[in-house]
């Protein structure tokens, strides 16, 4: 069982997955893998109910969706292990080239310490499996320091003197 | 130097603390060893064969006595009395318990020192020339550079987890002694026609199992646009870089299998991207760091010291130091030494506690409070005057780190192998070690002139086999040890890999061969003043074949 933390508290989650042959469910929030997407993009993208969601695997590039991410609303990317970083460069993408406004939600393989950099790469929702990762998160410990040597994305945090490149927490 | 700011002192302050929570839960059990695996590995903890390594970092291979002290301390403290320097700059502890690693840490910080990011598939220390600062050819010290980008890259949130280990070095003389074209992002400070400064860009190049030399991706890059252009390149990689086998996942292998002219557009249209945003470097900015690295106080003082030449005529061994070891200084007085950890069968870099000591004094005393750690695994000791040479070098004698070996072929660069490593299929220290005695007679090192011999014991190449003059690779065939020779590679401004010659050699014929190697070269070459590179580029591999496979020409 996962669990869903959005801007850092416990979410009921709402979104219906949907993947392969099954049709999309008419009015309800939906994230549909990139594969049902590319199939269905146009009726989609016009629904008259339901909110539109789109979830990338690893493998998959921002660029798929790009042209339609005004529809979009939601956008779920995987770590199918701790150690595959790719989506830590695509959440960062969406929100500085493509200024996307909407929910990036983190789904996989998420562990407590890489939390703080996934926010500071642009995620704001975190589907979270690993029961420690969990824990900690109701705990409201991410394990981040305050500090940063490099800007990232929405940072309101405090630029240093000298430093132009580096970050304080506000 | 660079001194840490408040900032710098919290960061790593709230590093430690961080990490000491980390421990605390794998000492107790809470932690598995797989979940702890990452975390220690951004903190530069392996677990070897034997024990724990922790891997500390020189940033740029520079450091101050008070540093270079601490080393010692935790050599002698927490360690067996002494410490190995990597061809990485750095240096490594073998024998640390986890448990006093923390505290290791925290005496660490107190001289403004980590080992953040000395492991795991992120942007790693930053390699620099080790004569910076120094070096007469010098168009500007490479190391402000190098330290935005210690800066820039430490916990980058988005860089953490790629495909594999990013290494970036930075030179700033057009000889290259920081091998900086065998770098996944390797950068030349220059200046233009208006006196500017800025970089030459070259990017995928690499050692390990498929040697590469790095390309040119931008012949010119203004210095306010380093980082970006920098993120942009790790931002392309992170994201194409391949995860599918990890012995293709560094860039090299992206920049070969997707074309230069292909990755570069990529890099090029996100870089356009970012180049005007956050990241650009305000010249005030550039110019505070640079301030940090500002030559120390030179006294005018003469070219030639008088006491020094007559020490020399009195003392030949002084003499032939001073020859090897010394090299030329952009200050009119001053001079370079290297100080060779590679004494007459002894492991290549490593050097014990009471040896940190001394180079510590004698960075205080003689060399306005400064060292630097070589990829050659040696230590510099940047700004010697003339006239104190002696004294260096009488210190240097008594310490056991007087070889005036430095840059010939006793000057061995070797990995620590199957010694102490979980990866290697061989071992790489006795055989330097074996080879150092062979070949131990100082006149026929002198006349045997300049020899980079590089030993790696396993594919991985941390001991840089590929660009050894001579190199030797130590593999596993059957369980028992085989060395295979390489000719003709360099990590110069030359840039070449060198070429494998045939067979290999069992442990107790490979100084065998490599002596027939040196031999065939003494008997080839055209004056004394061709070196053993340009012999071999001349003449090709064909004589050395020759002489190291006879029988198989006769049959």
């Amino acid at each position: 069982m996962s669990t869903l933390f959005v801007d850092g508290a416990v979410h009921e989650d709402r979104w219906v997955s949907v993947d392969g042959e099954q049709p999309v469910p008419e009015g309800e929030d939906v994230i549909v893998s990139l594969a049902v997407f590319e199939a269905q993009s146009h009726a989609l993208v016009t629904r008259n109910a339901g909110r539109l969601g789109v979830y990338l695997e690893a493998g998959d590039q921002i660029e798929a969706i790009a042209d339609h991410l005004d529809h979009i609303v939601l956008v779920a990317l995987d770590f199918p292990s701790f150690a595959d970083g790719r989506a830590f460069s695509k959440a960062r993408l969406l929100r500085d080239r493509y200024q996307f406004e909407g929910q990036i939600r983190a789904t996989g393989d998420i562990r407590i310490d890489q939390v703080s950099h996934m926010r500071r790469s642009g995620f704001d929702a975190f589907q979270v499996s690993h029961q420690p990762t969990i824990d900690s998160l109701i705990e409201d410990k991410d394990s981040g320091l305050d500090l940063f040597y490099q800007p990232a994305v929405g940072d309101s945090a405090e630029r240093i003197a000298g430093k132009n490149w580096a970050r304080r927490a506000l | 130097m660079y001194r840490y700011d408040e900032f710098d002192r919290e960061f790593v302050a709230a590093r430690v603390a961080q990490f000491r929570d980390q421990v605390a839960r794998r000492v107790s059990g809470e932690l598995s060893e797989d979940n702890f695996k990452p975390l220690r590995l951004h903190n530069g903890v392996y677990l070897q064969l034997h024990a724990y390594m922790l891997r500390v970092a020189v940033p740029y291979g520079t450091l101050n006595s008070s540093q270079m002290r601490m080393l010692a301390h935790i050599a002698r403290k927490y360690d067996r009395d002494y410490g190995h320097f990597t061809t990485r700059q750095n240096i490594q502890f073998n024998w640390p318990k986890l448990a006093d690693i923390p505290d290791i840490l925290e005496d660490l910080a107190s001289v403004e020192m980590h080992a953040i990011q000395t492991s795991g598939n992120c942007i790693r220390n930053v390699t620099a020339d080790h004569f910076a600062g120094a070096s007469a050819d010098e168009v500007a010290d490479p190391r402000p550079y190098a330290e935005i980008l210690r800066q820039w890259s430490t916990i980058h949130p988005e860089f953490l987890f790629l495909p594999r280990k990013f290494k970036i070095a930075v030179i700033g003389s057009p000889s290259d002694r920081a091998a900086m074209q065998f770098h996944d992002i390797g950068l030349e400070v220059r200046k233009n026609d208006q006196g500017e400064l800025g970089l030459r860009v070259f990017v995928g190049g690499g050692l390990g199992r498929t040697p590469m030399i790095g390309k040119l991706i931008r012949d010119w890059l203004p210095e306010e646009d380093m980082l970006s252009y920098c993120e942009a390149i790790l931002r392309v990689y992170n994201l194409y870089g391949r995860r599918d086998n990890k012995y293709k996942a560094r860039i090299k292998i992206l920049v070969h299998e997707t074309g230069l002219e292909e990755l570069k557009e990529d890099v090029e249209v996100e870089f356009e991207r970012i180049r005007d945003g956050v990241l650009k470097l305000p010249d005030e900015d550039v110019a505070a760091i640079t301030e940090y690295f500002a030559p120390p106080q030179f006294d005018q003082i003469p070219e030639r010291s008088d006491s020094i030449e007559h020490a020399k005529l009195d003392n030949r061994s002084f003499a032939r130091w001073v020859g090897q070891n010394v090299s030329e200084h952009s200050q009119s007085g001053y001079g370079i030494v290297t100080v060779a950890l590679k004494g007459t069968g002894e492991a290549p870099g490593d050097a014990t506690s009471a040896q940190m000591d001394v180079l510590a004094d004698l960075g205080e005393r003689y060399s306005h409070d400064e060292l630097r750690v070589s990829h050659e695994q040696n230590v510099i000791l940047p700004h010697v005057r003339l006239s104190d040479l002696k004294a260096v070098y009488d210190a240097l004698l008594e310490a056991g780190m007087a070889s005036p070996n430095a840059g010939l072929i006793t000057d061995i660069i070797a990995c620590p192998g199957l010694d102490y490593c979980a990866l290697a299929t061989a071992r790489s220290i006795p055989v330097a070690q074996e080879l150092s005695q062979r070949f131990a007679d100082l006149d026929r090192q002198n006349d045997i002139g300049e020899l980079k011999l590089k030993i790696s014991g396993c594919i991985n190449a941390c001991g840089h086999h590929h660009v050894g003059h001579i190199g030797i690779l130590g593999v596993d065939r059957r369980g028992e040890e085989l060395y295979q020779v390489t000719l003709g590679g360099s990590g110069d401004e030359q840039a070449a890999v060198g070429e494998i010659i045939g067979r290999g050699f069992a442990a107790d014929e490979i100084t065998n061969a490599v002596e027939t190697i040196v031999d065939t070269y003494l008997s080839r070459r055209l004056s004394d003043d061709e070196t053993f590179l340009d012999a071999y580029r001349r003449l090709g591999p064909q004589p050395f074949k020759d002489a190291l496979y006879p029988a198989k020409e006769a049959a």
